[in-house]
């Protein structure tokens, strides 16, 4: 993977607030915080790390303390709920607390590596733009851990979806990006959607509005491995939401 | 649902405004309307144009041409990018060292598990 340092052109004014809605991932927020920890602090990017956890009964809330402690207050910060609300909840309540003037929104169960973030914000620089997608379909991007089936439900979805919506973005159900803050919290308010669908609501309403939006190829590591996870209730929620934006947008 | 066409004939601003408004539907809609308005005055000269037997012998099956052309296109381009899709093992590979790295590293800094 290319690994170019963005520390040169680093400017102090901006902040990039990461937003790590969890649930059940004690295991994995230590590793994603690390990361995260990692990699800003190589590339010299002002950051915090915001988590949103629902009340998970394993215990993420106690882990995330401890990473408080270790990596101090300004950098970890807990905004936690009484139980599980929601994705689009989530953002909401995640940036009324971002201090950071751009928000990147990822996965904590590390199917979405720190690694890019570099990358996401060199090409926001590069282009302006309102937002960038991270994308598996195009460039280096791609997927580990996804058979046959999985692979042709997700290019057959995609390609579908590209022809009844044209989005102008090629990774619509993909959720590792970067918005600036205000185009976040305008976009959220207005998708209503839930799963899959609310990511692709996102960039749908975004061209909608005439939002700008880049492209990062990311490489996407499932975490569960060699089964499949998406079933009949998944796709028949997907072309659902699918045919609601075709209809209203 | 098409009133503007009536009152605004030619495109202007109002009509542009519709258009940059319309709901994907809409679009599709439209679309097919035309093709549809172009295929039927073809196959049928509806405007008396005397348009020539062989022109509207292509014309006739020119809808069922057009999707299994289509069918053909979808069909190909899926099928070539689930064949070129890439695995990222390098990337599950280095994700698992970092893991490791990771683990050592937060248990040095007093991180309980």
């Amino acid at each position: 993977m290319t690994n170019r340092k963005g520390s040169q052109q680093s400017r102090d004014s901006d902040k990039y607030s990461v937003l790590l809605p969890t649930y059940n991932e004690r295991e994995n927020l230590p590793l994603i915080v690390w990361l995260l920890v990692k990699y800003f602090g190589e590339s010299g990017h002002n950051y915090e790390v915001i988590v949103i956890d629902d009340g998970s009964p394993d215990g993420t809330l106690e882990v995330a303390k401890q990473l408080q402690e270790i990596y101090g207050e300004d950098k970890i910060l807990l905004r936690p709920r009484a139980k599980k609300l929601g994705l689009g909840t989530a953002y909401i309540h995640g940036i009324k607390h971002a201090t950071g003037n751009y928000v990147f929104i990822m996965d904590a169960d590390l199917s979405h590596h720190p690694k890019f973030i570099p990358e996401f914000i060199e090409k926001q620089r590069e282009g302006g733009y309102d937002l960038v997608s991270g994308t598996r379909y195009r460039g280096d991007g791609g997927v580990y851990g996804w058979d046959l089936r999985r692979k042709l439900i997700s290019r057959g979805a995609n390609f579908i979806t590209q022809v009844l919506l044209r989005p102008g973005a090629s990774d619509l159900t993909g959720s590792f990006r970067l918005y600036k803050k205000e185009v976040l919290e305008s976009l959220v308010e207005r998708c209503v959607s839930k799963g899959y669908v609310f990511q692709m609501e996102m960039i749908v309403r975004a061209r909608q509005l005439n939002y700008s939006i880049g492209e990062v190829p990311i490489s996407f590591v499932d975490r569960v491995y060699g089964e499949s996870k998406l079933g009949g209730n998944e796709i028949v929620s997907f072309l659902k939401g699918l045919l609601t934006l075709f209809a209203t947008t | 649902m098409f009133s503007w066409l009536i009152d605004e004939w030619f495109p202007g601003p109002e009509v542009t405004a519709v258009l940059l408004t319309m709901t994907k539907l809409l679009e599709w809609v439209f679309g097919v309307l035309l093709l549809g308005v172009a295929w039927a005055l073809m196959t049928f000269d509806l405007l008396d144009l005397k348009i020539p037997g062989t022109y509207r012998e292509v014309a006739w099956p020119m809808p069922v041409y057009l999707l299994v052309v289509f069918g053909c296109y979808s069909l190909a381009t899926v099928g070539y990018r689930v064949a070129t899709f890439n695995d990222c093992e390098e990337a599950s590979i280095e994700l698992q060292a970092q893991i490791m790295e990771a683990k050592e590293d937060l248990r040095r800094k007093g991180l309980k598990m």
